[in-house]
């Protein structure tokens, strides 16, 4: 049988040791009547050659030309050392670091994950990682409710009256269903997004809306734009509210860092961790980033590295503040996370460590340059516009006058992906297509698309 | 075996209490910090803040609990134990000393009255109930 | 654990770079970014490391060999079923196809992929005996909020507000209360009696008309299966309450008993433990959630369903909220942890339907072998008189009394035996405890082993109890200052700091 090592000769001796004459002895304590399930529409078995056969033939279905869709998840190069490393069995197939001695080598990347993570959000501490994006922003969410009625309570106030979070411009539309239902059953309401007619923030709409306890801002915003950070920041920081900064970490080699918006920096920072070298993959697994203010750290939930000393002196890694997580402290746990997604988040600190922070920028500053590359070749054909005037990151919104859905199917039919149809997550931008181009594009990746949405507005 | 001054009154959740010319001092029993283990974070409340009895009010933390600490009384918080942000050793070294948490102005001191005389909280603690809240 | 191992601690990656140097051939072609406005732009690079290729790729290397893993050790550790993960199935989901295929590519570019996940949501629906499966949780724990937010919505589209108490066992992993709060309710816990089964009185006395469900893990984390499941499906059910499938110990039952036929409305499965996909060092897991025709229709989403085009061929799509109205809705971005789901569909596929039935044998005949082989040597159990599912309970509080050496203690010397400790003080109720999961892709030889280290640790207790007590002494590092790595936080590199 598969991976099951036991030869007739083990399994006779093993049941005369425990005197037992069968296995099926051994499930006596179960009741026969929830014996008798029918297994029989399972399949038989194969080996790894067929098994790869008949894999390898739906994986060649899926495969496409080049890609042209971010909107979260983006097409960047990968050294070739990432995987090679992250994918090593010390690193694969370890449990998480509990026994801290027999686990150095998983706590220290973790460390040097945070480090990595806060230089680059320019904020005090995160933690060793949540699951992706979208639930980061649920627990940045969470967090932001406790800190903010932990305050109140201070201040006499009753935990019962529903929590708003305000949502200041085009936030991912899918983070935002992840973080509503994450968040639904606590009495937490995230509003619509405030989006102004030029794509960026309604900062009138976000001061006639309902008092938040926290207001979130996407940088680049989803519809990539770059958005008014330190305006958002500084209204949150005067009305009493935490902002909660959601960013891509490729554009923070060249973007300011939430830590420095506004006067005082963002409070909680969010995002998805895909571009640091994983694969798209069809969106998982990837990770979500999560960072804070040091008067947070408390509220942080998941796992969290710290460098401390051993026995004899020597310096060596643990896992700490664990009093907060839901094995110890149950019911008043801050979350019930208890994953961090670290095989991922070795695979990013190798990422990093390879690019620094030139790579990084060059990346960045590359993906800008090939995304203002495509929309100016887009943008030639008569019938193709920009949507909005303001300065983008590696994102743009294209209107192409006529509904987008059944332009990227026949773009599809043509092996091309070809931007997200915004209309099923924004109705007025039916006729739009957000397209990406990351630094793997090329001059004749950007004329084939061109070519391909020519013909498909051509029929 | 844990002291327990007989001087301090004490609730059910290892809490204790000492009224003094009118504000009643609060930090948790030497019991409970042994319990506890090293206290590495506490979570003080805020000066001003008012409280019922029996609410949470602050957060005793070591390396493998946290713990919600009670106010044993109603009233007022006239006084926090800033010391213990830097040095929260002080909880394990001094419990009933320099291990103070907060200091309240009670709304009616006669709440002490519900709380436990040292021997009795001296059986609660021996007869293996005095579970961690 | 290499003799070789490294020292680590004093060398970070940011302790070996010098300013200026690269891994030259990662640099991108520069880009033009003169057109963004000044001051949205950073003022000065981030504090990354500055090593060249090898630097990086030795200072990853050698950190590797100070972990011990599933490849490198025997890895017992009770309810998180560290069995072998298959190189083939990483094979299979490393495919360019499947990893370069982007989340929201259109259905017509996602056909393999799609039908990929059907045939696993069939499997799992076979497997648990459940009406319908949604692969999107990302981890147990987001599956079992995923259940208990089903429970919810139902309660809520019935009306029925009253129900306000989750129903949890005292022997419970602590993600099912902190999971019943995440989800508005209140956890109260049911006593569990003292031969490992949920006292069937105690329940009676708890569950009523606030009771929206109960959490229970089958087997037990008690290493016992609870046999009488089908009373208290009745009793919370007659109650109005639903129940719920913490799939942590699934392995021991796989392709021998079904949830679904013990009267669980509603279950998530832990793949990273059942169907053998890497734990990676604390993540990425896979926590699937399957219903039972009462809770189908708030199923999260996406997940996949099979049309037929007018030439016959199957044809897959997701299903959305607009197909599931009343689904709870979405917990990721895209489709949770795809690349995992891929995994565990190679390892099912290898199994087929006979060695998922010998996987649950295995499981169950390792773990009853090495009970049997503990209690010989003469170690307390905790269950005595149980059968062990695919995991049991060993206590030293004999050793801690007498000796002052505790469960944690004889955990950290069998590292320097070469084994991973089991789990220790889980679960909560037994005193001084290991819970021990040895998996059925262990041979007995490394049981054996695993029997004598332990033999040879107890003897150590009595002659050198402090050699124990200050285990391990062969790795890296000895035991951490917990209090330190507390009080003063040091949780990143900071240059001059």
């Amino acid at each position: 049988m598969p991976f099951i090592p036991h030869t007739a000769e083990d399994t006779r001796t093993m049941l005369a040791r425990i005197g037992a004459a069968s296995i099926d002895e051994l499930f006596d304590e179960i009741d026969t009547d929830l014996m008798r399930a029918d297994f029989g529409p399972l399949a038989d078995g194969v080996g790894e050659m067929d098994m790869l056969a008949a894999m390898s033939g739906r994986a060649r279905r899926d495969q496409t030309g080049p890609c042209f869709t971010g909107a979260g998840c983006y097409d960047h190069h990968i050294p070739a050392a990432v995987w090679d490393i992250a994918s090593r069995g010390e690193f694969m197939t370890a449990y998480t670091p509990y026994q801290a001695e027999a686990s150095q080598g998983t706590l220290q990347v973790i460390y040097e994950y945070q480090s990595m993570m806060t230089a680059l959000t320019a904020m005090d501490v995160t933690n060793a990682s949540v699951y992706d994006g979208g639930s980061a922003l649920g627990e940045s969410v969470l967090m932001a409710v406790r800190a903010s009625r932990r305050r109140q309570r201070q201040g006499g106030a009753r935990d019962s009256a529903p929590v708003h979070i305000a949502v200041a411009g085009a936030c991912h539309p899918l983070y935002l269903d992840a973080a509503r239902t994450i968040t639904r059953n606590q009495g937490i309401e995230i509003g619509e997004p405030l989006i102004a007619a030029d794509g960026r923030t309604d900062l009138d709409a976000l001061a006639a809306g309902p008092a938040p306890a926290a207001v979130v801002v996407q940088q680049p915003n989803f519809l990539g734009l770059i958005e008014r950070v330190d305006e958002v920041t500084a209204w949150a920081a005067s009305h009493g509210a935490l902002l909660i900064g959601v960013v891509n970490p490729t554009a923070l080699a060249l973007l300011k860092p939430p830590g420095e918006w506004g006067d005082d920096g963002a409070d909680i920072v969010c995002g998805d961790g895909q571009p640091l070298g994983i694969p798209m993959a069809s969106g998982g697994p990837s990770f979500g980033f999560l960072c804070t203010r040091q008067r947070l750290v408390r509220q942080l939930p998941g796992r969290i590295v710290g460098r401390t000393v051993d026995s004899l002196g020597r310096p060596g890694f643990t896992l700490t503040l664990q009093a907060r997580e839901q094995h110890i402290r149950r019911a008043k746990a801050t979350s019930n996370i208890c994953t961090n997604q670290g095989l991922l988040v070795t695979a990013a600190t190798v990422y990093l460590a390879l690019m620094g922070a030139e790579g990084l920028r060059r990346t960045a500053a590359r993906c800008h340059a090939r995304t203002r590359d495509l929309v100016d070749a887009l943008t030639s054909m008569e019938s193709v516009t920009s949507r909005f005037s303001g300065p983008f990151f590696h994102e743009a919104v294209i209107d192409i006058g006529r509904p987008a859905g059944p332009v990227a199917e026949t773009l599809a039919a043509s092996g091309v992906v070809g931007g997200l149809p915004l209309g099923q997550l924004h109705p007025e931008l039916d006729h739009c297509l957000l397209v990406c181009a990351t630094e793997k594009r090329t001059d004749a990746d950007i004329a084939a698309f061109r070519q391909a949405l020519a013909e498909a507005l051509a029929r | 075996m844990s002291e327990t001054p007989a001087e301090l009154r004490y609730a059910a959740t290892h809490e204790w209490a000492q009224l003094r010319d009118g504000v009643v001092t609060v930090g948790i029993s030497d019991f409970a910090q042994d319990a506890l283990g090293d206290v590495v974070y506490v979570e003080l409340p805020e000066l001003d803040q008012e409280v019922a009895a029996g609410a949470e009010i602050a957060v005793v933390e070591s390396v493998k609990a946290a713990s919600d600490i009670y106010a044993p009384v109603s009233g007022t918080v006239v006084a926090i134990n800033d010391g213990l942000e830097d040095a929260p050793e002080r909880v394990n070294q001094d419990p009933y000393g320099d291990g103070w948490f907060f200091k309240l102005e009670p709304l009616d001191s006669g709440e002490l009255d519900n709380l436990m005389a040292a021997d009795a909280y001296q059986d609660h603690c021996e007869t293996g109930e005095a579970r961690e809240s | 654990m290499s003799e070789r191992a490294p020292a680590v601690g004093t060398t970070t990656i940011f302790d070996i770079g010098a300013p200026g140097r690269r891994a030259h051939a990662q640099l991108a072609p520069d880009g033009d970014v003169s057109d963004l406005p000044a001051d949205c732009l950073r003022a000065s690079g981030p504090a990354l490391p500055a090593v060249s290729e090898l630097q990086a790729v030795r200072h990853y290397t050698n950190l590797s060999r100070c972990n011990f893993s599933i490849d490198n050790q025997f890895y017992p550790l009770g309810s998180c079923t560290m069995k072998y993960n298959p190189r083939g199935a990483h094979r299979a989901a490393s495919l360019p196809g499947f990893l370069e295929r982007h989340p929201l590519a259109p259905d017509a570019l996602s056909q393999g992929f799609l039908a990929c996940l059907y045939e696993l949501q069939e499997t799992l629906k076979v497997v648990t005996g459940m009406a319908a499966v949604s692969l999107t949780p990302m981890a147990g724990a987001q599956g079992e909020f995923a259940g208990v937010a089903m429970i919810r919505a139902y309660h809520d589209a019935r009306h029925d507000d009253e129900r306000s108490e989750i129903l949890v066992p005292t022997a419970a992993h602590g993600t099912n209360p902190a999971t019943a709060v995440m989800c508005g309710y209140q956890a109260r816990e049911v006593a569990v009696g003292a031969d490992g089964d949920v006292d069937i009185e105690a329940l009676k006395a708890v569950v009523g008309p606030h009771t929206a469900g109960i959490m229970l893990t089958n087997p037990s984390t008690c290493g016992v299966f609870e046999r009488r499941i089908v009373e208290i499906a009745a009793i919370v059910h007659d109650a109005g309450g639903l129940l719920y499938y913490d799939g942590a110990n699934l392995n021991a039952i796989l392709g021998k008993a079904r949830p679904g036929d013990m009267g669980f409305d509603v279950l998530h499965m832990n793949l990273h433990k059942t169907f053998a996909t890497p734990h990676g060092g604390g993540g990425p897991g896979s926590g699937p959630v399957a219903a039972g025709e009462r809770l189908l229709p708030f199923l999260p989403t996406p997940y996949v369903a099979r049309d037929t085009d007018g030439s016959g061929h199957d044809v897959y799509r997701w299903l959305t909220v607009d197909d599931r109205p009343q689904s709870i809705g979405r917990l990721s971005a895209f489709m949770g942890n795809a690349g995992i789901l891929l995994r565990a569909l190679a390892y099912a596929q290898m199994l087929g339907r006979e060695g998922m039935r010998r996987v649950g044998e295995y499981a169950t005949l390792n773990a009853n072998y090495l009970m049997e082989r503990l209690r010989e040597a003469g170690l307390e159990l905790a269950y005595p008189t149980r059968r062990a599912s695919h995991e049991f309970i060993v206590t030293f509080r004999e050793e801690a009394k007498t000796q002052g050496v505790t469960a944690m203690d004889i955990a950290k010397r069998l590292l320097d035996y070469g084994c991973h400790a089991p789990t220790t003080y889980f679960p909560l109720l037994v005193p001084e405890c290991f819970l021990i999961e040895p998996t059925e892709t262990e041979t007995p030889e490394e049981l054996d082993r695993f029997v004598e280290a332990l033999i040879r640790i107890r003897d150590e207790v009595e002659r050198e109890p402090e050699l124990v007590r200050t285990a391990p002494h062969t790795l890296p590092v000895t035991r951490l200052d917990d209090v330190k790595a507390a009080r003063e936080l040091d949780l990143s590199f900071r240059t001059g700091g």
